[in-house]
């Protein structure tokens, strides 16, 4: 049985809940952008679109970043914060914006409420803000996931581990970024399917869960992954 | 070898294994693409590497093309500048004959069209067939390659009409995005790789440059490509140049087409050589549009890239100065902003002063000259090869087929 030949190898005692757990399916994703129609071209533009926009536009604007054209060390994460700077050249409010992290939000509601109370303080600091116009505008846009299997399975961590390095940015986004918004506790895949194995791989499971998705991009997620798993495996060894 | 094997050979064998498995669930589903010309022009560019590269995924992809008439396609080319913002209303005749000849191409078509599962409609020409086609069944999807961001609006009153019926539209940029009815889906254009605009050339190709078009391979050549069109701005490259002159023996390539069937481009080649005068280091080549391997070698034999556009739409001659690692000083705006990050792929500017402090700056530090090269042809070939193009068309078609479902889950 593979995972004996994991367990045995490593030493960790195996309870029965260890065989319980499915295999691990990687599973890879691509995004298709969709226009919402809606722009801005002024901050109080921006307050108002950004209640009324679909928060799949919200989501996209923070998270879809990851999957799209764009440096691996930008200035500004989020949408929001890049225009603030470039359309609208107030750096003030770049950097607030730049600051909100999605993953210290329960749910894309509550950010942008948060999103909206940063605008509004901005507004009120100022009383020329709310006249002046962007040298360019921003346009919502919004997304559709198309998710598919790759046919690749892993019953054992290790095996899991040893492919981390040859997954795609897609199913990187997938298991990490996307499992937030779609399991009930917003965790990642990774972490979920180890808590499958009982207690014995929970340590591990709470490293990934600390790993912070936000301020980076998607091959160094993978690479922090990695170092993550084996950083644990190389323990486990000593 | 296959077309997939041969891309894979530039974006490696990952990329190509991802569009397969993306592609897995649509084996077998027939989709049409319908446009108005087999030969000239960016969508026929397009068709002749999306469709083969479908059929190559298993997908039953056809190419269609419609047959018009002379009025017909002045019309359309009305209605092209017009969605450009061009203000010139089109006749009650006119119009009368771009429905004529649509509901002809229906009738012709009706077999192939009625019985797809998936049908794109290529730009405005081929756009009016889908109301004369009751019976269609399958999904139907209009693809705007035009940038429409301020049309002239009796003629979008016009055209929204044909196309507010169709299951989707795809468009180049947001910006360029009309307000519809149904989901506007964004596709920004690519570059095929194995092109002859494209591809390698032979150092013996690129050699032969220098000689062929009387260029100095021991002095600094900086290069813009594009139509002689005064949003181009090539007055103000030359402008640009000057400056650089002052302090470095540059050399200045002006290259494009298109100066020789339209009055307003001959007018500004007019002025480019006016400008130009007898500066033997302003080289200005009024090139056939299919000349692209000159174009190839010409972008390869610069050392900087320069789109100092006003107004561009995305740019695709950005996108290839950047693979062939050129560094690109350009226009800060429309899809140049996409591409040229500054400090990263190169530099947007908005005036000739602009553009001449960063060619200076880039041709006095080389070592950061060769790097932002490189990062140009890295950013290009993560984002803007036809590959990536081809993922989201195949993206696309998940995303109609399953009722525009926020999420997809095939398989």
């Amino acid at each position: 049985m593979p995972s004996t030949v994991f367990y045995f190898k490593y030493g960790v005692t195996i309870k029965g809940a260890v065989f319980m757990a499915e295999p691990f399916l990687e599973k890879d994703c691509a995004l298709i952008a969709m226009s919402t129609g809606e722009y801005a071209q002024t901050l109080r533009e921006l307050k108002d679109r950004i209640r009324g926009i679909p928060i799949g536009s919200i989501y996209y604007h923070f998270w879809g970043g990851l999957l799209r054209p764009r440096f691996d060390v930008p200035e500004f994460q989020n949408d929001f914060a890049v225009w603030a700077s470039r359309g609208m050249h107030d750096k003030i409010l770049a950097e607030r914006l730049a600051l909100l992290d999605p993953t210290h939000f329960d749910n894309l509601e509550d950010l942008r409420r948060e999103l909206i109370d940063v605008i509004e303080e901005r507004l009120d600091e100022s009383d020329l803000l709310p006249w002046v116009m962007a040298t360019e505008r921003i346009y919502f846009v919004t997304s559709q996931i198309v998710i598919f299997n790759t046919g690749r399975s892993y019953a054992i961590p290790e095996a899991l581990a040893d492919n981390i390095p040859h997954m795609s940015r897609g199913s990187i986004f997938y298991h990490f970024i996307d499992a937030r918004r779609r399991t009930p506790q917003a965790k990642n895949d990774f972490s979920t399917w180890l808590e499958g194995f009982g207690n014995s791989y929970q340590e591990l499971s709470d490293r990934i869960v600390a790993i912070d998705p936000y301020f980076t991009t998607l091959s160094e997620l993978r690479e922090e992954l990695y170092r993550v798993f084996d950083q644990y495996r190389r323990e486990r060894k000593d | 070898m296959g077309l997939l094997e041969r891309y894979a050979e530039v974006v490696g064998q990952d990329v190509i294994e991802h569009l397969r498995q993306l592609s897995s669930p649509l084996k077998g589903m027939k989709v049409v693409h319908v446009n108005s010309t087999r030969e000239g022009g960016g969508v026929a560019e397009i068709l002749h590497w999306l469709v083969p590269l479908k059929q190559e995924l298993g997908i039953d992809a056809r190419w269609e093309t419609i047959k018009g008439t002379e009025q017909f396609f002045k019309c359309t080319k009305l209605m092209h500048n017009g969605l450009q913002g061009n203000g010139i209303e089109i006749g009650h005749g006119l119009l009368r004959e771009y429905e004529r000849v649509n509901a002809e191409n229906a009738e012709e078509l009706r077999g192939t069209l009625e019985d797809a599962e998936i049908v794109f409609i290529h730009d405005p020409q081929p756009a009016a067939i889908l109301g004369c086609l009751p019976g269609r069944k399958g999904k139907w999807i209009w693809r705007c390659h035009i940038d429409a961001s301020k049309p002239f609006r009796p003629v979008w009153k016009y055209l929204r009409r044909h196309v507010e019926n169709y299951h989707a539209s795809i468009w180049s940029l947001s910006e360029f995005a009309q307000l519809l009815p149904h989901p506007l889906y964004l596709v920004a254009p690519s570059i095929d790789p194995l092109s002859d605009k494209i591809r390698d050339l032979s150092e013996q190709e690129i050699s032969s440059t220098y000689d062929r078009w009387g260029l100095d391979p021991g002095r600094p050549i900086i290069t813009q490509i594009s139509r002689f069109d005064r949003f181009k701005d090539p007055l103000g490259v030359i402008q640009a140049y000057r400056l650089v002159k002052e302090f470095i023996p540059v050399q200045l390539v002006l290259a494009g087409g298109g100066a020789s069937d339209d009055p307003e481009g001959e007018e500004v080649l007019r002025q480019v050589m006016e400008s130009a005068g007898s500066d033997e280091d302003i080289h200005v080549f009024n090139l056939p549009s299919d000349d692209h391997l000159t174009i190839n070698a010409l972008q390869r034999v610069a050392d900087i890239a320069i789109q100092k556009s006003t107004k561009e739409g995305f740019g695709l001659t950005v996108t290839e100065a950047m693979w062939k690692g050129k560094p690109v000083i350009g226009g800060d705006t429309g899809g140049i902003r996409l591409q040229v990050v500054n400090h990263h792929t190169g530099f947007l500017v908005r005036t000739p002063e602009g553009a001449a402090l960063r060619i200076r700056y880039l041709l006095k530090h080389r070592d950061i000259l060769g790097e932002m090269g490189r990062k140009a042809h890295r950013f290009v070939m993560e984002n803007f090869l036809i590959t990536r193009h081809l993922r989201e068309y195949l993206t696309l078609m998940h995303a109609v087929m399953f009722e525009f479902q926020d999420r997809i889950e095939t398989g």
